[in-house]
């Protein structure tokens, strides 16, 4: 009966991937995107890894997914010119031998593991009571690989810089996405005045039972940006200019209490990064709690893009 | 006590799935965007009401039970929202809902 259902899920996936390679209209294939990442996070259900399904939903394919819709709908104009000048047969056929030669190679890899694979997850067992979190992945997240997870949040920050650096001059430091159109007292504006105080205990709900359990940072940021965007898209709030210091400070708080938790580190641990034992927990948890709202306020204004109008407030 | 929880798990579970069977069909089936909402809502929250109300007595635990029931909750406030959303769009646009 298992085998049956992960069979139908592994061919959904394959038809869903191809349809997003094959399709023609941007929005179709996007279309295809969000249910191929709902279906991934059911995949990495069935392999009992859940903190990857949660992230997988929230931003595989949710946040993943409404970043592309906007690029479509923002591409739509352009759609029929591009395919005036599409590359000629011999570049088609090039791209796809390329394309098919690395999936090959990774094929291969994957196919030509030792058996059993190298794992450091015995020794990550036999150290996680050092660190004082029950949730091996939480550990190894922001203790054994720490690093790993500082670049990324500041890869984010990096990512929300380049989408500002595409605004025109004129309106550099001034509001992102247009200006709310939408009328407070629509069913939008309904939803986004109950959701909303729901939504916020979820997020910090989420990071909060990341230390034991399934869940963390990431996830629950994802679920307040998507309060926030909310919010604004039913024309409750504007979105913030992006030269107003609290955003700057709210952007740059998360990444900057974790390095500045592992400079700590390296005076008193002797590492950088290194937490000394009897307080690996609480510092932990500080930098959780100062990284979740960098990160949703990050998640949030990617989402809304570059600054396009002025700021009308000055 | 425990083979009628069971059977009554199996039974809901089954009659939601049959709900969300008839809002598939529906949705590919009825002929414009305001009759396609209205299979998906209506099909889809009463499935996964009834699919939520059979999973109820295998939880263990009433926090658990709870955030099922918040789940279905949020569900329903979302695509009452949404569907309302699309068939405004839909009529905003002028078109005859996608008829074709």
């Amino acid at each position: 009966m298992t085998l049956a259902l992960t069979l139908a899920l592994v061919g959904l996936l394959m038809a869903l991937a191809i349809w997003t390679v094959v399709a023609r209209d941007t929005f179709a294939a996007v279309t295809g995107f969000v249910p191929y990442g709902l279906l991934l996070t059911l995949a990495w259900l069935q392999l009992r890894a859940v903190d990857v399904a949660m992230t997988e939903a929230a931003i595989g394919a949710g946040l993943t997914g409404v970043l592309l819709i906007a690029a479509a709908a923002r591409l739509r104009a352009t759609e029929t010119p591009a395919w005036a000048e599409r590359p000629g047969l011999a570049t088609r056929v090039l791209a796809a031998i390329v394309s098919a030669a690395v999936a090959a190679g990774i094929g291969a890899c994957v196919l030509l593991l030792p058996d059993p694979a190298p794992s450091l997850a015995p020794a990550v067992v036999e150290n996680i009571a050092a660190t004082g979190v029950g949730n091996p992945i939480t550990a190894v997240l922001m203790s054994f690989r720490a690093m790993d997870t500082l670049l990324e949040a500041i890869v984010l920050l990096l990512g929300l810089v380049g989408v500002w650096s595409l605004a025109p001059d004129r309106f550099w430091g001034g509001r992102p996405g247009p200006a709310p159109t939408e009328d407070p007292n629509s069913i939008l504006g309904y939803l986004a005045r109950v959701l909303p105080p729901i939504g916020i205990v979820v997020g910090v709900y989420i990071l909060w039972v990341g230390a034991d359990h399934p869940g963390g940072k990431f996830q629950g940021a994802t679920v307040l940006a998507a309060m926030w965007l909310l919010v604004m898209m039913a024309g409750l709030s504007d979105a913030p200019a992006v030269d107003r210091r609290w955003v700057r400070i709210a952007l740059a708080g998360g990444p900057g209490a974790f390095i500045a938790v592992g400079l700590l580190g390296s005076v008193i641990a002797g590492a950088f990064l290194g937490y000394p034992e009897a307080f690996a927990k609480p510092l932990i948890v500080v930098i959780e709690a100062a990284l979740l709202p960098s990160l949703a306020v990050t998640l949030a204004l990617l989402l809304t893009g570059p600054p396009s109008r002025k700021d009308s407030s000055e | 006590m425990r083979a009628i929880l069971d059977i009554f798990t199996i039974v809901a579970v089954v009659a939601g799935a049959f709900f969300f069977l008839a809002g598939t069909v529906g949705l590919l089936r009825f002929p414009d965007t305001f009759t396609r909402a209205h299979a998906l809502t209506k099909a889809d929250n009463l499935g996964l009401g009834l699919v939520v109300i059979g999973l109820l007595p295998q939880m263990d635990g009433v926090m658990a039970g709870l955030k099922l029931v918040l789940v279905w909750l949020m569900v329903l406030l979302a695509s009452a929202t949404v569907s309302q959303l699309i068939a405004r769009a839909a009529r905003r646009g002028g078109s005859d809902g996608g008829k074709s």
